[in-house]
């Protein structure tokens, strides 16, 4: 009892100022007022230099006549848009390029991250060479050397490479046949579509039987023999609904086809080939993870050596190399504004670009792109995490 | 004791290890094991081999034999002129060196930045060398006493009789390594600082460091370049006009803070509970607490993480040429434009000059990250 009371007492004899709760209220208020202090000493400076050079404020710009063209627009866009549409047409060339850089570095990626444990030594030398170049040189270099170093090579459009599928390759860029749907092509896209899904089935009868028998159908063989087979036959019997406009060369410039600017293949190539190195550490890293027990064991079970990589190995090292693999994805998307330095019209060089220096609101055009920079991380994030959920070790 | 070797036999020594079989050693073994495991393996192990045979012999001609070496324009950097066929133009790097590593730094002064790179030479190693006496002195060296002296000798002063160099003269080799340097000096211990706050108890402190860190290595850095280059001028009285480069500084050492803070958070978070609750037994503050006891191991733990974001950091000064200051590639890639140097070939020699000058930074710190992650294992082993 006494003990109780003389240690009540005794914090009650603390002056004040040494009081813990005191003294972080007082430090919180301290750091509360210097971030105002330095927001208002930044907002109070913005608007008097606003009004100094004249530059409006406020999003009124948006449905302002942009009056500059676009090299490459998804969406239909010329001078006369607004600059809000050029905004869309930026953002939609950033997730472009992000979206199939993305594609080819995970398969790059995880094709040299697994070369790299080749029992091979030329092989993994070879990959281990790769990725030790490419994580220690800037991104920027690569693109300028893609972009000035490989494509700026390319010969005139008179003497353009022919590639096999009359793909044309010159200093404007990658020409490739640009496909021509006819009416009837619903038919044969329908009927890939119902093979997909007879797939799925295939594959969870497979998974039945094998239960209840210990013996697994042959399911991967007849699901590609169906995907390949059906879609084909109907694409013939409805006709073959589908031409080509092929790209013509000529002598100042091609005509016809599809083209892809060398800014958008460079972009491709400089952001797969880099981020690929590290998508490969990653793939390493999670596959090393797994102790050698596991592929023992599954040996010892009597499976196949792909078997245990696709079954064994995998499963597990997803669990590693998801959350990996999202900061990368990330990395890639923002390392995607590089665009600006080779001139691919990315959101970057549209708006925090172009649009700034016509309309010089700089608080406006930078605090747009990051907050779409932001949402873009987020919304990664969340899938990625959603996805990694999905992967990760369901514990009792 | 000898009771028990009376009479018994004793080995003095190690018996002699048999020699592996025959078919387990030497250089024939390793290439069948390592290249024709299998079939497959074989094919691949060939292929490859004969891609090395028609690509390694072309490189090194054109690399080093065939290259020109000493140019003045790109006119001797061709066939006609040379007599044979030319491979790699290296007369461009050469007839460029100085203004790679100095930019327009005037001529007569370059004894300053070239002292400015022995004395971050010197730092760097006391800091780095695992056997370099007293680290706490060379911490004050290099993040209070090496920053002073640097900005007096590379931007001058009349008091001290060094004549002012404007930054726009400042360029290439010398920009990437002021640019890496600020970047450190400044944002690690910004980082500590943004760490701490981050596990602070203090609301106030926690939300608005979890709100910095999350916001700026949730942008690129490209727009935080802009930001502190277009929107910075705004925020300040107009009168101020801050220098571009310190601009640039400024934002890539916010920039980098965060991702430091994210790294020593890290090491934070290794630290026992118990080391925390000794240190406050003992009667120590916060403070002190973090001085004394955390932080020195915490530190410790996370210096190869530490020097793997300074990679990234070096590896993205290269950003800063899209607002306009001439860093080390820029000034590269500058120099390309000039149209006494523009042939097809150039390019590719200025590309892979830089290439490799960036890559033997780079690996060369990632090879010592390495280094100190082995020493540290041992360490931290039970």
């Amino acid at each position: 009892m006494t003990a109780m009371q003389d240690s009540s007492t005794g914090a009650a004899k603390v002056v004040f100022y040494n009081d813990p709760r005191v003294r972080s209220l007082f430090f919180q208020f301290l750091l509360l007022a210097a971030i105002f202090a330095l927001f208002y000493f930044a907002y109070d400076n913005t608007v008097a230099n606003l009004r100094k050079r004249n530059i409006a404020q406020g999003f009124g710009f948006w449905n302002v006549e942009a009056g500059f063209d676009i090299s490459q627009t998804l969406i239909s866009y010329s001078a006369a848009s607004s600059y809000g549409r050029a905004f869309w047409v930026g953002l939609l060339n950033t997730l472009l390029v992000s979206a199939v850089s993305i594609v080819f570095a995970t398969i790059l990626g995880v094709l040299i991250g697994i070369l790299r444990l080749s029992k091979n030594w030329l092989v993994a030398t070879l990959a281990t060479v790769y990725v030790e170049i490419f994580r220690n040189v800037p991104l920027l270099l690569v693109l300028y050397f893609w972009y000035r170093g490989v494509i700026g090579l390319l010969p005139e459009p008179k003497e353009s490479i022919h590639l096999p599928g009359q793909i044309l390759l010159n200093t404007r860029g990658l020409l490739t046949p640009r496909p021509i749907f006819g009416e009837a092509f619903i038919y044969p896209l329908a009927a890939l579509l119902a093979s997909i899904i007879a797939g799925f089935v295939i594959f969870w009868w497979a998974r039945r039987v094998q239960f209840q028998t210990g013996k697994r159908p042959k399911a991967g063989l007849l699901t590609t023999a169906i995907i390949l087979i059906v879609p084909s036959l109907v694409f013939i019997l409805a006709g073959s609904p589908l031409s080509f406009d092929v790209p013509v060369q000529g002598r100042f410039n091609s005509s016809g086809g599809m083209t892809l600017l060398p800014e958008f293949v460079s972009m491709v190539v400089g952001l797969t080939t880099y981020t690929a190195a590290f998508i490969a550490e990653n793939v390493r890293a999670g596959i090393l993870a797994i102790s050698k027990g596991q592929t023992e064991a599954s040996q010892a079970l009597g499976l196949s050596h792909g078997q245990t990589i696709r079954l064994v190995i995998m499963p597990q090292a997803l669990r590693v190399i998801v959350p990996l693999l999202n900061s990368e994805y990330l990395s890639l998307i923002k390392n995607s504004s590089l665009g600006v330095s080779i001139g691919y019209p990315d959101l970057v060089n549209v708006f925090t670009g172009t649009v700034l220096n016509q309309t010089g609101q700089a608080v406006e055009m930078v605090s747009v792109t990051m907050v779409v920079y932001l949402s873009i991380s987020l919304i990664t994030s969340l899938f990625m995490n959603w996805f990694n959920r999905r992967v990760a070790l369901v514990e009792r | 004791m000898t009771t028990h070797t009376d009479g018994a036999f004793v080995r003095s020594s190690f018996s002699e290890a048999s020699p592996p079989p025959m078919r387990m050693a030497g250089g024939l073994y390793w290439l069948k094991e390592n290249l024709f495991s299998s079939p497959l393996n074989a094919i691949f192990s060939l292929l490859i081999l004969f891609g090395l045979y028609e690509i390694i012999p072309g490189l090194i001609n054109s690399m080093l034999i065939t290259a020109v070496w000493v140019a003045k324009d790109s006119k001797d950097c061709v066939a006609e002129s040379v007599g044979h066929p030319v491979g790699v133009c290296w007369g461009f790097v050469n007839a460029h060196w100085n203004y790679f590593i100095f930019g327009q730094y005037p001529e007569t002064m370059r004894w300053r930045p070239e002292l400015f790179f022995a004395l971050e030479a010197f730092g760097i190693a006391w800091l780095l060398v695992p056997s370099a006496p007293r680290k706490d002195w060379g911490m004050v060296y290099f993040f209070l006493i090496f920053p002073v002296i640097a900005f007096f000798l590379l931007s001058g002063s009349e008091t001290l009789g060094l004549p002012i160099v404007q930054t726009h003269y400042w360029g290439g080799f010398l920009v990437s390594i002021v640019i890496g340097t600020v970047g450190i000096v400044v944002s690690l211990p910004l980082g500590i600082i943004f760490a701490l706050g981050r596990r602070s108890h203090m609301p106030v402190a926690r939300s608005s460091s979890v709100i910095v860190i999350e916001f700026v290595r949730g942008v690129p850095l490209i727009t935080v370049l802009f930001m502190a280059n277009v929107m910075f001028p705004l925020f300040v009285p107009d009168g101020w006009r801050p220098d571009p480069l310190l601009r640039v500084l400024v934002g890539v050492a916010v920039f980098f803070s965060a991702y430091m803070a994210e790294t020593v958070r890290g090491g934070l978070q290794a630290i026992s509970r118990g080391q925390y609750e000794a240190a406050q037994a003992l009667g120590l503050g916060y403070w002190q607490m973090m001085v004394k006891i955390i932080l020195p191991q915490a530190l410790k733990i996370v210096i190869p993480g530490i020097v793997n974001n300074f990679i990234g950091l070096f590896k993205d000064t290269t950003l800063v040429a899209i607002v306009s200051i001439f860093d080390f590639l820029k000034v590269i890639d500058a120099s390309l434009n000039d149209p006494v140097w523009r042939t097809s070939g150039m390019p590719f020699a200025g590309y892979v000059f830089a290439a490799i000058v960036y890559f033997v930074l780079c690996y060369g710190m990632a090879r010592y990250s390495m280094s100190v992650e082995r020493r540290l294992a041992t360490d931290h082993r039970h």
